[in-house]
């Protein structure tokens, strides 16, 4: 068995991966970037649609060319990138971490690093995490899968198609699915509002004259060995009034029901998991509970923008780097979640070298404020012109904020949104 | 003028904010736009008002091994009228590697002044 040492194992090179590579790499660090896949890039090179880069690079890029810029300065670098390399499994609770992998050119490799981030990113929710009824024909895919046979495969998996969910992948394929001759005959939300950007209802169902049913639910799936129609079923006050159902004809569903962090190798290894992410719990440094191991992007907590996975990735890898040096904060802060905030990300704050905080609301309201209360009281307000769940928020906490604050050792942050 | 029903409403698209935007008219013919929190709701109103135009991605076939389709993109909005000539026109070529990202790939669609580029690089191995 082939054996390397690195001071850094980065695992996943998709949007997250790569930017924290970027990063250590600029630090005097040897750094080695794993990746299953045999390109680098991960989901990105499937999201061909544009929309992606405005903060990162300051321009409107497609997902591919997101990536392809990410790349060349991973490759302008001295990380040292395996690719067609999975992780199957971490051990890391000693001080040197190792991770075995395999590979068809190395076979079983051994990779042993003082620290590791994950980045292995999230998956989809299919029809088992909605519990839909109906038989179990050919013709329901995922939207991302979808997306990466109609995208990169080349092939078109059906002519006349029903979604679920309202979210941006749903949304975008509604307009793909156009674009390569196909019918889209409804988008089908559970929620009363939609889960996906405003702009994309417009370009993407309002353009093509999609109709979006808010507040509906398919209840039944029909078909033998291909999927025949679907029943849709509208929510009175969130129950069922089947009395009102109507079918729709379909050879095709599309589910975008949501992203689930791909964490199966984390457990493994030991680090706590958040119930309200399916991601780590991290602390300031997006350190995970096992010493050296970090966690960013959406294997963490899944994000809205590539953009933002690219920046919080940075940040690890900075933190990362920190670790390698022994330089630790010399205390922390509870953050707390409070009234209409789902989750928040880090949950803890270094109080010498606060940083940003990633968090979603669990309400929908115009001129809505951000309140920042340290053990009670208010320390921080922030007007938010905008919030709903599925669009994430984030806050900027400034050393000039945290002067005049008395933190004791057990203070706690509180935000919450009103 | 507040007075006046608008002649459109729309959201627009520039930005994640996706204002909801009321047209106005004059007696003079002249645009108004109400609604907006920034100045490129305007742009957009008008735009979208007298010529709508999108930013088109797809793709098209490519001869190489590992990849079968080569993404592509508009380098500008087309207008809308000629988004599914300029789909139909990417889905019947084939390009030979290898392919810069951003090579122009049709240039000066239906005298549009919009290119159609690559959004990949496909080198020669492939």
């Amino acid at each position: 068995m082939k054996e390397l040492h690195y001071d850094v194992l980065i695992i996943g090179a998709g949007a997250g991966g790569l930017a924290a590579a970027v990063e250590v790499s600029k630090h005097d660090t040897s750094c080695a970037l794993v990746e299953r896949e045999s390109h680098l890039g991960g989901i990105l090179v499937q999201c061909i649609h544009n929309g992606f880069g405005l903060e990162e690079f300051k321009e409107e890029l497609t997902g591919p060319e997101f990536a392809d810029r990410q790349v060349q300065q991973v490759l302008a670098s001295n990380v040292d990138v395996y690719t067609d390399t999975t992780v199957t499994q971490l051990d890391a609770d000693g001080d040197l971490k190792e991770a075995y992998c395999f590979s068809p050119a190395y076979g079983v490799l051994k990779i042993t690093a003082h620290a590791v981030i994950l980045a292995m990113g999230c998956r989809e929710r299919n029809r088992g995490n909605i519990r839909t009824p109906g038989t179990r024909p050919a013709g329901v895919y995922t939207a991302g899968l979808a997306q990466r046979l109609v995208n990169i495969e080349g092939y078109i998996p059906g002519k006349d198609v029903v979604i679920v969910g309202s979210g941006d992948i749903g949304l975008i394929m509604a307009r793909r699915m156009t674009w390569v001759g196909a019918k889209v005959h409804a988008v089908i939300e559970i929620q009363p509002y939609p889960s996906g950007l405003t702009r994309n209802i417009v370009q993407c169902l309002n353009d093509f004259d999609i109709p979006l049913y808010l507040s509906h639910v398919v209840s039944r799936i029909e078909g033998k060995d291909r999927i025949e129609k679907v029943r849709v079923c509208p929510l009175a006050n969130g129950i069922p009034d089947e009395d009102n159902s109507f079918d729709i004809p379909c050879d095709t569903l599309l589910l975008s029901v949501g992203l689930v962090p791909e964490n199966e190798l984390s457990k493994e290894a030991g680090v706590q998991i958040n119930p309200q992410t399916n991601g780590a719990l991290v602390d300031a440094t997006m350190m995970t509970s096992v010493d050296g191991v970090f966690s960013c992007g959406n294997v963490l907590h899944v994000h809205d923008l590539a953009d933002w996975v690219a920046e919080e990735a940075r940040r690890t890898g900075r933190y990362a780097v920190a670790y390698l040096r022994d330089e630790r904060p010399k205390r922390q802060i509870r953050i707390k979640a409070g009234a209409n905030v789902r989750y928040i990300n880090p949950t803890m704050l270094d109080p010498d070298n606060p940083d940003k905080l990633y968090f979603r609301s669990l309400i929908v309201k115009n001129q809505a404020k951000l309140h920042l209360k340290l053990d009670h009281n208010p320390v921080k307000e922030v007007k938010i012109s905008h919030v709903q769940p599925s669009e994430m928020l984030h806050v900027k906490v400034k050393p000039k904020d945290v002067a005049s604050w008395n933190i004791m050792k057990d203070s706690v942050l509180e935000v919450s949104v009103e | 003028m507040s007075r006046q029903e608008p002649i459109q409403e729309m959201i627009c698209i520039s930005c994640p904010l996706g204002c909801h935007l009321s047209l106005y008219k004059n007696d003079k013919d002249e645009l108004s736009v109400t609604g907006n929190k920034c100045a490129r709701g305007i742009v957009y109103a008008e735009e979208e008002f007298y010529a709508p135009k999108r930013i088109v991605t797809c793709t098209c076939r490519a001869e190489s091994r590992i990849l079968p389709r080569l993404p592509v993109r508009t380098n500008a909005s087309l207008p809308k009228e000629h988004i599914n000539d300029l789909i139909k026109a990417a889905y019947a070529m084939t390009v030979k590697p290898p392919v810069a990202c951003g090579q122009v790939l049709i240039e000066d669609f239906k005298g549009t002044g919009v290119n159609l580029i690559a959004s990949m690089s496909l080198g020669d191995g492939h």
